[in-house]
Parts: C-alpha cells; structure tokens; sequence
C-alpha cells in the first residue's frame, strides 16, 4: 500500500513516465489504483517522430504492469516522511511473516 | 521462529532487511533489458518497488562497428527523482 498511498499524493503533479517498450510519457497524474495502473490527462509523448502512433491522443489509462519508471518531481517528494513510511511498512510486512 | 523474536531494528534476519539498511544510502541496481542504477534509496516495498533520488541510469547497447566488430556503448542518464516497478528489478546492492 505504501506505493499506492505515495502516488495518490502525487495526484495532479506532472510526470513523466518510460513504458517497458521504451515510450516515454509526459502528463498531469489524475488517478492511481492499487495495481499502480494510472491515469494520465493532456499528455505529450516525448520522441513523437518515433512513436507517431501516440500523437492525436489526449489522456490515457497506462496499465501497471508495462510501466518501468515514473520520473516524479523532486520539488513535490518528501523524502523523510517516504523513508519513515517505508520503515513502518517494512515492520509491518516482519510482523505479518512471523 | 525463535531467533528472529528479538530482532532489533539493525540486524539482518531476511533477505529485504538487507535493502532496509540501505534507506538513506547509495545504491546500485541492476534492472531487467541491461540497465543499472546509481542513486540514494528513499523507498522501497515488497515487491521492490524502489524510489531513487539523484539517479544515474547505464543503458548497454551492443552495436557492430565499421569492422563488424561488437561495440557495446553505454548511454548514460540522470534523474533528481525516480520511481523504478519492482517487477524490472534484477539486484539491489549497497553501495560502499
């Protein structure tokens, strides 16, 4: 759940995202779901002369899974608050396999 | 599971406790499709799922040169903040 609560802070900030297959997308993150799958509005896709196929559409739904990176904006990231989230969920994930 | 009743929160009784000792700190990630990963750890999950800051990506790429010869180039990137999905990663090491 950590990732998903982290994402949904995210919620309309601007990021750029690299799919499995190279494509990389610029938009406004409108929505997340548990799988990580998002939702991206008013999207450019960078290197358009190589994936002309993309250039008329608008916003997308990008399934989770063919994701590789979410470039995120350092300005909108906490990265104590991040680090003391992922400790707690770390103990809470010891506590569960014990 | 005895040994691990009184872990205290340095020591290393799974595997991922390894990556926990890593929070804060530089590290090095190999990825799926011939990348790796330099850059500071702030999160991670389970699944390793990573957030990494100040990043610097190595993409190889094997290329023939004039003398039909395999080059492999290496594309270098960075990044000041960067989300990688667990399912791409290959190792997480620390960093000295």
């Amino acid at each position: 759940m950590l990732f998903f609560s982290f994402f949904k802070t995210l919620t309309n900030q601007v990021v750029t995202i690299e799919l499995k297959n190279d494509i990389r997308i610029r938009g406004t993150l409108k929505s997340v779901d548990q799988y990580l799958n998002i939702k991206l509005d008013d999207i450019d896709v960078l290197d358009l002369d190589k994936y002309p196929h993309l250039s008329s559409v608008k916003n997308m739904f990008i399934r989770g899974s063919v994701v590789r990176y979410v470039v995120l904006p350092r300005s909108e990231v906490d990265v104590g608050l991040l680090e003391d989230a992922t400790r707690r969920e770390a103990a809470n994930q010891a506590g569960k396999a014990r | 599971m005895a040994d691990t009743e009184d872990v205290g929160s340095s020591s290393v009784s799974e595997p991922l406790d390894l990556v926990r000792l890593s929070l804060d700190e530089i590290v090095f990630v190999k990825l799926r499709g011939d990348r790796e990963l330099k850059g500071r750890l702030h999160a991670y999950d389970s699944h390793c799922n990573l957030v990494l800051g100040d990043v610097e990506e190595t993409i190889y790429v094997v290329e023939d040169d004039e003398n039909d010869q395999e080059i492999i180039r290496t594309i270098k990137k960075q990044e000041e903040m960067l989300f990688v999905r667990g399912d791409s990663v290959v190792l997480i090491s620390p960093q000295a």
